[in-house]
């Protein structure tokens, strides 16, 4: 097993690994993204950089990863979605990618064209994600891109997917996900979950590690945050008594943070104790002072 | 069948010409009720009402180019007249109709998709005539078509409670899943299907047996 980055590093290792994330702007300013990697870097491995999400135009996350890497040391895991670029612009960004030093990718279909602030754009997914990770792994191992073609010089790097949890149906998910680690995924962040029953299924099921599975958790701020993220995201399923709590706080942001803090760390304990997960993503809005919080508190 | 519907700006293309030859479809546009026999004479009559000259003619199949030469053969005056043809039929049928009379064409419908007709005014789009049908490794159902994202290793993340993240309808990959596992081709389902080869709809196809 060749090893080019950090945080695959760790993983190999055994440790357990945090990462967070951090979403590039419509802006051609830099510093935000200068001083939240600043935040991170004395808690996370590694931090994700999302690529146009919610099929809004931003800021190129090829881009925002060298510039936080090259500006604060902490590494990325470059997001990149099928959604806008066919195999030539894919294997030409995979290029730049690896020139500018970017260790490891995760590869998204990405959110429709539709769901945007360009929706008239045209959708392009000339491959998805499975066959993307395919094409990568045949650049990485073989040195040739889709077609056989031979790139000069190494492509150093780590590929990753997403995966469900609380998707309904499961089997299909768990089928694709599947699908993925057999294309060549090393390592899967999952959807965020709250419950523990639906992490365990879905780790029982793949049978890591490797592939590591790191799963997603969120934080929130408030409690309007948590009916958002249900309303918003596929099969997310929050605890009654969580989102009562946070109700009850509201206003209190030293509570909130307690009752953050007390959650989490109990289901990142639990986590730990009876499954083969190997870290932890954590995403949040706007409450990156909570993600030193969770982790100091393990 | 093709699926066509009116163009709803159609009198506007018409009002600079005087002489107007109105051809419909005997066969997709007549099923669509969009360029029958009544369509074509309701046409011509909201021309012949606007002061001009009108005259209509139902071809059987204006795609077919024979067939086109058939049906208008008694018609080679009446078109040499006319200054425009208005075609109330797909975007086939109006360029073989171009094609034979070397005239200004209209076209007075809009081509839809190749759809299924579940009854009049309920189409669906089924084929998107991709070249290499893959439907019996999908349960008899085109991702290429139904899947917005035309995944062919689905579901994407979006899917919620069985359906589409971006219409209402139920996953295209649930669907092929459930129908796939009916089968006891389960196995089917969990391959990893290949990158699609695009190339050779990429460019304008010809087909010669
Ligand atoms: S795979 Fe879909 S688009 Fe291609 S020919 Fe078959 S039905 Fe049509
Ligand atoms: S939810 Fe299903 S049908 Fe909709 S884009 Fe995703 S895979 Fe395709």
């Amino acid at each position: 097993m060749r090893i080019f980055s950090n945080f695959m590093k760790k993983l190999y290792n055994g440790n357990f690994v945090f990462t967070s994330e951090i979403e590039p702007r419509k802006s051609v300013k830099i510093d935000y993204l200068i001083n939240k990697a600043n935040f991170l870097k004395k808690y996370v491995t590694a931090c994700n950089v999302t690529d146009n999400p919610r099929a809004n135009a931003y800021l190129s996350s090829i881009v925002a990863s060298y510039i936080i890497q090259s500006h604060t040391g902490l590494e990325t895991i470059c997001h990149m979605t099928v959604r806008d670029r066919n195999r030539i612009a894919l294997i030409s960004d995979i290029l730049g990618a690896s020139v500018l030093g970017i260790k490891n990718i995760l590869v998204i279909t990405g959110d429709h064209t539709t769901m945007g602030d360009i929706p008239n754009a045209m959708p392009v997914y000339d491959i998805d994600s499975t066959q993307f990770i395919k094409m990568l792994r045949k650049m990485i191992d073989e040195g040739k891109d889709i077609n056989e073609n031979p790139i000069d010089g190494k492509i150093e790097i780590h590929i990753g997917a997403v995966g469900n949890p609380n998707a309904n149906p499961i089997e299909v998910e768990l089928y694709k996900v599947e699908r993925k680690i057999k294309a060549g995924a090393e390592f899967i962040q999952t959807q965020i979950v709250f419950d523990i029953e639906k992490i365990k299924n879905f780790i029982d099921y793949l049978k890591p590690s490797p592939p590591f599975i790191l799963i997603g958790i969120f934080p929130c701020k408030s409690y309007r945050i948590a009916e958002n993220i249900e309303k918003k995201l596929p099969g997310v399923k929050i605890p009654n008594e969580y989102k009562d709590k946070l109700k009850k706080a509201e206003g209190n942001s030293e509570k909130i943070d307690e009752i953050n803090i007390e959650y989490f760390s109990n289901l990142i304990k639990e986590i730990k104790k009876s499954t083969k997960a190997s870290g932890i993503h954590i995403m949040t809005i706007e409450y990156e002072r909570i993600i030193g919080k969770i982790i100091n508190s393990l | 069948m093709i699926i066509t519907k009116t163009k709803s700006n159609l009198l506007d293309y018409v009002k600079k010409y005087n002489k107007i030859f109105v051809i419909g479809c005997g066969t997709c546009a007549t099923k669509c009720q969009t360029g029958g026999e009544k369509e074509v004479e309701e046409l011509v009559n909201k021309i012949k009402n606007m002061n001009k000259i009108a005259i209509g003619k139902v071809v059987e199949s204006p795609c077919d180019l024979r067939v086109l030469k058939r049906d208008l053969m008694n018609y080679k005056n009446e078109i040499n007249d006319a200054e425009v043809i208005v075609a109330l039929c797909c975007g086939v049928g109006a360029q073989t109709i171009s094609e034979f009379s070397n005239k200004e064409v209209i076209p007075g419908l809009d081509t839809l998709f190749i759809g299924m007709v579940e009854r009049i005014g309920r189409f669906y789009e089924k084929c998107r005539a991709c070249g290499n049908c893959i439907l019996y490794e999908t349960g008899g159902i085109c991702p290429i078509t139904n899947c917005p994202k035309r995944l062919l290793n689905g579901p994407c993340g979006g899917m919620r409670d069985r359906k589409c993240e971006v219409n209402d309808k139920d996953c295209t990959w649930v669907i092929i899943y459930e129908r796939l596992k009916k089968y006891g081709r389960e196995e089917d389902f969990k391959k990893i299907r290949e990158a699609f080869d695009w190339s050779n709809i990429s460019k304008s196809r010809e087909f010669m047996r």
